[in-house]
């Protein structure tokens, strides 16, 4: 008896401590996770920092010094390159590995491994796409430059011997509560963050939903709605722009072919909106007579913070700015003699191809009026707690077969298998994009700038430049292929070979402008250039409305100083209402409408046109503008179909100068539409909706309670987030902020004999939720104000922002 | 006796051993002292629920518990930071006192 209650009690215990320490489903380990010995008590970080740190690191050739900053921003001085990069690599760990690795985790395709089958659809996705084919490509690009080869090595060294000396109580939380251990740090996770952006920024397509419309509307109509170019358009290089280079002979369109309509592909779809701004002002519009940079990339805004800031300094280079977590050097920054910023051009640089297989094994494909081998590559997934998963993706010349019905959709049982699309993309090739930023972060001048920007493949980006020899310049920049007018614009025949990519768009003939007379230049992902540009770079860029705000405000703008950017970042006013809100008040029979539905209308006449969180005109336009795109585009909504709606910019035109067009008609009724009756309908039917959820105009009604700001942690952990937000700004306006979208960096850099940065991102350095410096600099960016930033010339510089300092040294 | 035995052994291998070394203390503490099954249990459920509260706060008292008011956000609880503590100690307690009710009732059952 007293042998079995032993033993009961025996057995009790150690299958409660099993329990603990074993994860059911997505619950974690719970004691593995509470208890304060290893467990998440242990990330509690103290605001007290050590003010003085020795390290001794394997691997360091010299000594470094770091100072951190109020906002723990650490200044790096190295005795060498080798070195710095370490230092980037250990202190970027520190403070960012969960973020690190789980986001080359996503782009390899690995986060089964982690949380199981769930992620399995996600990862296949990522393999299939290529994003493995093409980071291995573009490391082997990394690696064949000596340069490069040391400052990869170097930052992963960095990384690596911080993971070495990681206890299992200092993992980062997000580690305890998956339940897994950090790994061991690999140069190509350098490359998947590359590919990540270039997912990000030029890894969506419209290709399939345009070739659905052109079945179901035909060619008339589709280029009617879907134009080359713009209504409404104030482009990158100042219109009327000299070209002086001989192009190369454009490419002869293939055979016009359009691609059979397969209902297997789903790409990723365009997300519209994605985008950024940026301006330099030339010295005789500011009041210093030097240059003035200004930048705010728009990403989606997440915790830990996309962007790490920092500053580099070794013999050969000293550089502020932010730079991306798991990629060496600064991205968009300054150093004494030059700033650079960039935002995305939105390229044609992903296309797709019907291939056209000899038999269902899929060993060969119709090319060039012969059959050639296809090549597989083998996708090992592993997954947690089940075997793994092994995929075969089938390549052509042009690139992966993404979609494999077999595999993907078994449930739906077609007989005849539809033959696959091939990927035709940029980011699977060989690249050295760090390159570029290696050599911007110690140019010295306008020569620098253009030599760095040869170096880069992907995604391209609107590359501008200010320098204290007072040049200014912006060059839409990147790897662009040489095509023939809207190549590319629908899934094209991948047997032909006049449909591939016929060669490059020289570098040097990549659009560019310095010292335009209008002494500004600027972007916002709208077109390139004019139509006199003898390339084709892609039939359709983001909407003019933020780029034609800024060039209208810089036109006027005189002595301008850091504060008239600042403010300039962050600008509400509405174009798209300037442009259409006229037009639309004067269609509106005001004797049809009920006594609330007039209130209302009242406050949208009145309105100043700015997106500010207190305005409720704000509102009421945007929920009035989005339902007239509904009604006038209910052609396009199709459950069975997916099809690409027109562009604001199209339904801005149609609305201005094409008052009976079909197009206002709505199917499901007797009556014939006019652009009048749908502006009414548009107007009434949002207006009730507003007064239904809303009640009476009032507080609730407010921009910034209405628009659902955020942002959340990168696992959408509730509580380590911001929760919603009370701000201003939207998709159109300069202040690009929406959803959990928009700045993820403002940054203002005044050139000068002493160059001063200002800069500022919605988040802190740290990516620990259990820090001081998780989010310590969230207000000053909700806020719209900066933090100026130290930019210190030595280690041994005075300033009463140092808090602390670390020191690093070899073994 | 046993709760203060329990209790400084448990803190000393918190800095080097993982959490569960705490049940073999308690396991292995009873066995040689532990006298009645109740107060032993509660000796080393005490111990570890002791234990337990004072690691949590000395590092969550430092962090103004920013941390620790982050993390009852992701449980289905009310998001007070205090029930955390409460849940962390009660774990620890438990295992402590299972342990060390396992050491006492195996000395009787091996003892003769």
């Amino acid at each position: 008896m007293k042998l079995f209650k032993a033993l009961l009690s025996i057995a009790v215990t150690l299958v409660l401590i099993w329990a603990l320490q074993t994860k059911f489903g997505d619950i974690p380990p719970i004691s593995e996770f509470l208890n304060p010995v290893s467990g998440f008590w242990q990330n509690a970080e103290s605001k007290n920092f050590k003010p003085e740190e020795y390290l001794h690191l394997e691997g360091l050739q010299g000594k470094v010094t770091i100072r951190f900053d109020e906002h723990r921003i650490p200044h790096i001085f190295a005795e060498n390159d080798h070195d710095l990069y370490y230092a980037q690599g250990y202190l970027t760990a520190r403070d960012r590995l969960w973020e690190m690795d789980i986001q080359t985790r996503s782009a390899a395709g690995r986060l089964s491994e982690i949380v199981g089958p769930k992620a399995l659809d996600l990862d296949r996705y990522h393999r299939r796409m290529g994003m493995t084919y093409g980071a291995e490509n573009t490391l082997k690009g990394f690696m064949k430059d000596p340069m490069m080869k040391m400052v990869i090595e170097a930052y992963t060294e960095g990384v690596n011997s911080y993971i070495h000396h990681l206890k299992k109580r200092d993992y980062p939380i997000e580690f305890k509560l998956l339940g897994y251990a950090p790994e061991e740090w690999k140069p190509i996770n350098c490359a998947y963050l590359l590919k990540l952006m270039s997912e990000t920024l030029a890894g969506g397509s419209s290709q399939f939903a345009m070739t659905n419309d052109l079945k179901r509307f035909g060619a008339k109509d589709v280029n009617d709605l879907f134009p080359d170019y713009p209504f409404h358009e104030d482009p990158i290089i100042p219109v009327g722009t000299k070209w002086d280079f001989k192009p190369l002979p454009i490419p002869k369109p293939s055979k016009d072919f359009i691609a059979l309509m397969t209902d297997t592909i789903k790409p990723r779809e365009r997300v519209p909106g994605i985008g950024s701004n940026n301006w330099a002002i030339a010295g005789n519009k500011s009041a210093s007579g030097y240059p003035i940079l200004a930048n705010d990339p728009h990403l989606n805004l997440t915790f830990p913070s996309i962007w790490y800031q920092l500053q580099m300094t070794s013999p050969t280079v000293n550089v502020y700015g932010v730079s991306l977590p798991g990629a060496p050097c600064i991205v968009i920054g300054y150093n004494q003699k030059i700033s650079w910023g960039v935002t995305n051009v939105d390229a044609d640089v992903l296309d797709w191809y019907q291939v056209k297989f000899k038999d269902n094994s899929k060993n060969e494909y119709w090319y060039n009026n012969k059959w050639n081998k296809t090549g597989k590559r083998i996708e090992v997934i592993n997954v947690l707690g089940q075997k793994p998963v092994y995929d075969t993706v089938i390549y052509t010349h042009h690139g992966p077969v993404v979609y494999d019905n077999v595999s993907q959709k078994p449930k739906e049982g077609h007989e005849n298998i539809p033959v696959g699309d091939a990927l035709r993309w940029i980011a699977h090739d060989e690249s050295d994009e760090f390159m570029t930023f290696y050599l911007l972060n110690r140019g010295k001048n306008y020569d620098d700038y253009r030599k760095a920007l040869t170096y880069f493949t992907a995604p391209a980006q609107n590359f501008i430049f200010a320098s204290n020899d007072k040049d200014i310049a912006i060059t839409p920049n990147g790897k662009i292929p040489l095509k023939f007018r809207d190549q590319g614009k629908f899934i094209m025949d991948g047997s032909d070979p006049a449909n591939d990519w016929q060669g490059w768009i020289p570098y040097d003939q990549n659009p560019t402008v310095k010292n335009p007379p209008r002494g500004f230049v600027s972007s916002a992902n709208q077109s390139s250039t004019d139509q006199t540009y003898p390339y084709y770079i892609n039939w359709r860029f983001e909407l003019y409305d933020r780029g034609k705000r800024i060039n209208d405000k810089l036109k006027v703008m005189q002595n301008a100083t850091i504060d008239s950017m600042r403010l300039m970042q962050m600008d509400n006013y509405s174009m798209r209402a300037q442009d259409v809100l006229p037009a639309m008040l004067r269609y509106i029979d005001t004797s049809k409408l009920h006594a609330d539905q007039l209130k209302v209308f009242q406050i949208v006449k009145k309105w100043d046109k700015h997106f500010a969180a207190n305005s409720v005109g704000a509102s009421i336009f945007n929920a009035w503008w989005l339902k007239f795109n509904d009604l006038v585009w209910d052609e396009f909504r199709d459950d069975k179909m997916l099809l690409n709606v027109p562009s604001f910019d199209r339904t801005e035109k149609l609305l201005l100068t094409e008052p009976n067009s079909k197009w206002f008609d709505l199917k499901g009724t007797p009556t014939k539409e006019t652009c009048a009756d749908i502006v009414n309908q548009a107007f009434t039917s949002s207006v009730d909706n507003l007064l239904k959820n809303l009640g009476q105009p009032g507080e609730k009604w407010e921009w910034g309670n209405v628009k659902e700001t955020h942002i959340n942690h990168l696992a959408n952990l509730p509580g380590f987030g911001t929760g919603q937000f009370y701000t201003g700004g939207t998709g159109a306006v300069i202040n690009a902020l929406r959803g959990g979208n928009g700045p993820s960096w403002r940054m203002v850099v005044q050139m000068g004999p002493q160059v001063k940065g200002y800069g500022v991102f919605p988040g802190g350095e740290s990516g620990n939720p259990g820090s001081y410096y998780y989010e310590d600099m969230f207000a000053t960016w909700r806020d719209g104000k900066l933090n100026e930033l130290l930019f210190l010339q030595s280690p041994d510089e005075k300033s009463n922002r140092i808090r602390s300092t670390l020191t690093l040294s070899s073994k | 006796m046993l709760f203060l035995i329990i209790l400084i052994l448990s803190f000393i291998s918190s800095f080097f051993l993982p959490w569960w070394a705490a049940a073999a203390i308690a396991f292995l503490t009873a066995w040689v002292i532990g006298k009645t099954s109740g107060k032993t249990f509660w000796s080393g459920f005490g111990a570890i629920f002791v234990l337990w509260v004072i690691l949590a706060l000395i590092k969550s008292i430092p962090n103004d518990n920013i941390l620790a008011s982050r993390v009852i956000q992701l449980f289905p609880l009310p998001h007070q930071w205090i029930l955390l503590l409460l849940i962390t100690a009660l774990i620890g307690g438990l295992v402590g006192g299972l342990a060390a009710l396992s050491g006492v009732l195996a000395k009787k059952a091996f003892s003769k």
